[in-house]
């Protein structure tokens, strides 16, 4: 939950700048409007111009009538007045002319007119273009804290949001297991992705509230509203106050059962919060966000050092490794512009990408088994869908690691080699790999979309990717079953681990490692301390009888109330 | 200078209404004098040179204006501006048919 200042970043990634301007400014920025104005007239100017050359005067007329509307006697004062007395910045003053006009045009009953609507938005663009042509790198920037309002956000550009300045951000396009969401969680930010459309009902600088239990977005609220989540958030500090006392306690359940809970992290500095939650080790490390910050692929010497930060910090705890799991979405690329990658999901992604470019997963892992010798790395292959690829990537690592012998290099020669558990046909040989990897642990995200054939980011489908159906709990339920009858430990990481809905259900399948998000991770702690494993083995049994994902979740909110009523469930 | 005021009542006879070009040489028009030119409607008056003013009437075809003007050449302005609408603004689709004939 957050309350904050808006920040609007438009449709093209334009930031629509705060409200206002202090009053000594006002003359400049009148100024700089005027000189957007005029930019812009040249620029239509000059279609006018070409226009008129190529098709005949009657053609270029429709840019004379732009050029008049950008001039236009009315709209300059209006602006004028905004900015001088009212102390307006420009952008948000164009914005909020514009709209008005706009919105007026498409009220119209006449057709022909209405239509002038889309003029009215072409210039209003052009101007905020001029208006804020040097300053689209502001977000990254931020001098005060904000509430982010976008249309969409990449996951790289959430992975560069400032967390100490953002306080939030709503966007109105994607699902909640989509990959911005999983950042967001990661940098510990509130968020709501993929609300549906709000933003021209917003211009930036006022007031709005984030409610992420609801998955809500207040827009302007009264006085009383603000109070009621002004106390609430009082609650969830305290509440936050009480679960850090929990710090230095074990995961043990009522009945004695030790539960590793370890942390999920994506960024080295997110090591400090693992050592505070009092994580039992770094149980999914995301690799992949080193590719998306930068610009050219990360040298071997770059991965090294965000690596060897990770494992130094952690001492004598593990710290898995997970090799770079890109797909075209996370990416950010275009997967229209390649014809063969239409179905990211099904396409050339995460170990798949790896095994394809050689030489960048040679520098990975190459890092990877270097920081080994400074603590207890693990490597851990995503997306493994055959036994094949399997022993590809060992392969790979195997020739590595003579390449470092025959240089003399250190590392761990008995490091320890997993494979995520997120294809269901993965699970489907889970005897077969369980002989040819030192653990496994299970992606939910991932495993949920391909058991469900259900992209998690399309909001016309979101709502059929349950965590509870009852066939993921079965998927589940046959991964660890395979992996104790080879002996090898079985954890769970994925969004599934971190939603205390699901804790005791877990451990009732017989899971006793989980990684979470260090934020997650008292929370997930208190749960195991409030339970024995025999409730939690009812459960499990009960849940995989049912048929449907509803009845599952009410068994699981029942059992949750009844057993830790006061954690808040979202 | 004289302060003469002038009226007169004018329809919209062009099919497509008051929209971005008729509005455009309307403006434009006005501006060629010192007369102020307004549109006076039952609730508001639209200066005839703010070419978003005038979109915003909506004005279809066979509406009914009331056009001011106020200024030493009012007389003159307004009869400049009633031919544009009896001609139902020349050069866009209606001249294509005043050629015709």
């Amino acid at each position: 939950m957050a309350i904050g200042e808006a920040l609007v970043i438009d449709n093209e990634g334009f930031r629509i700048p705060r409200r206002f301007v202090s009053r000594d400014v006002v003359e400049t920025e009148l100024e700089r409007l005027q000189t957007a104005i005029q930019s812009v007239g040249n620029e239509i100017g000059r279609n006018r111009d070409a226009i008129s050359e190529q098709l005949g005067e009657q053609y270029g007329a429709i840019f004379a009538a732009h050029l008049q509307m950008l001039h236009d006697p009315n709209l300059q004062q209006e602006l004028e007045s905004l900015v001088r007395e009212r102390q307006c910045s420009p952008e948000y003053a164009v914005s909020r002319v514009m709209q008005r006009y706009a919105k007026v045009f498409e009220s119209l009953d006449s057709g022909h007119i209405a239509e002038r609507a889309h003029d009215i938005r072409d210039i209003e663009k052009n101007l905020l273009r001029h208006l804020l042509g040097q300053r689209r790198e502001e977000l990254s920037n931020l001098t005060s804290p904000v509430i982010v309002l976008a249309h969409n956000l990449t996951p790289s550009e959430t992975a560069n949001l400032d967390p100490e300045f953002v306080q939030g951000f709503v966007t109105e396009i994607g699902g909640l297991g989509g990959h911005t969401a999983i950042v967001a969680e990661a940098l510990a930010i509130p968020a709501i992705v993929g609300v549906g459309q709000f933003l021209s009902d917003v211009s930036g600088g006022e007031k709005v509230i984030i409610d992420g239990d609801l998955g809500r977005l207040i827009l302007q609220p009264d006085e009383k509203t603000l109070n009621g989540y002004h106390q609430e958030a009082e609650q969830h500090r305290s509440f936050a106050e009480q679960l850090e006392e929990l710090q230095e306690l074990p995961a043990e359940t009522l009945d004695g059962e030790q539960i590793s809970l370890t942390a999920n992290i994506e960024f080295p500095y997110e090591v400090n919060a693992c050592i505070s939650s009092g994580a039992d080790g770094i149980g999914l490390y995301r690799t992949e966000f080193l590719y998306l910050g930068a610009d050219s692929e990360p040298s071997e010497g770059i991965h090294f050092e965000a690596y060897s930060r990770v494992v130094q910090a952690m001492g004598e705890l593990p710290v898995v490794f997970r090799t770079l799991d890109l797909g075209a979405d996370k990416m950010g690329r275009d997967p229209h512009e390649d014809e063969d990658e239409r179905n990211p999901f099904l396409g050339l992604r995460s170990i798949r990408l790896s095994l394809r470019n050689l030489p960048l997963f040679r520098t990975q892992l190459r890092a990877i088994l270097r920081a080994s010798a400074l603590g207890n790395a693990r490597v851990m292959f995503p997306l493994i869908a055959t036994l094949p690829e399997l022993r590809q990537a060992k392969m790979v690592l195997a020739e590595l690691m003579e390449d470092l012998e025959e240089e003399g290099v250190p590392f761990d020669r008995s490091i320890q080699k997993g494979i995520m558990i997120e294809v269901p046909s993965a699970v489907m040989m889970i005897d077969r790999f369980a002989k040819e990897v030192d653990f496994v642990s299970i992606g939910t995200n991932d495993l949920i979309q391909y058991a469900l054939a259900v992209d998690r980011s399309n909001k016309n489908v979101a709502e059929l990717y349950r965590a509870s159906d009852p066939s993921v709990l079965h998927l589940i339920d046959m991964t660890v079953q395979g992996a104790k009858r080879a002996a090898v430990p079985v954890s769970l990481c994925g969004q599934m681990s971190s939603n205390p809905k699901y804790t005791m259900l877990l451990l009732g399948l017989g899971l006793r490692g989980l990684s979470v998000p260090p934020m997650a991770l008292p929370e997930i702690k208190k749960i195991c301390r409030s339970v024995s494993i025999e409730q939690c083995q009812e459960i499990a049994e009960r849940a995989l009888e049912m048929d449907n994902a509803r009845d599952v979740d009410s068994l699981l909110r029942e059992e949750l109330k009844k057993h830790a009523p006061e954690i808040i469930q979202c | 200078m004289s302060q003469s005021v002038a009226r007169r009542t004018v329809t919209v006879t062009n099919e497509q209404g008051l929209h971005a070009r008729p509005a455009y040489l309307l403006a434009s028009m006005a501006k060629e004098f010192d007369a102020k030119i307004e549109v006076v409607t039952d609730n508001e008056r639209v200066d005839v040179t703010s070419i978003l003013s005038t979109l915003t009437l909506g004005a279809e075809k066979g509406t009914e204006l009331q056009l001011e003007a106020i200024g030493p050449d009012a007389v003159a302005a307004l009869k400049a501006l009633a031919e544009l609408f009896e001609q139902g603004f020349p050069g866009g689709e209606k001249a294509q048919t005043t050629e015709q004939n």
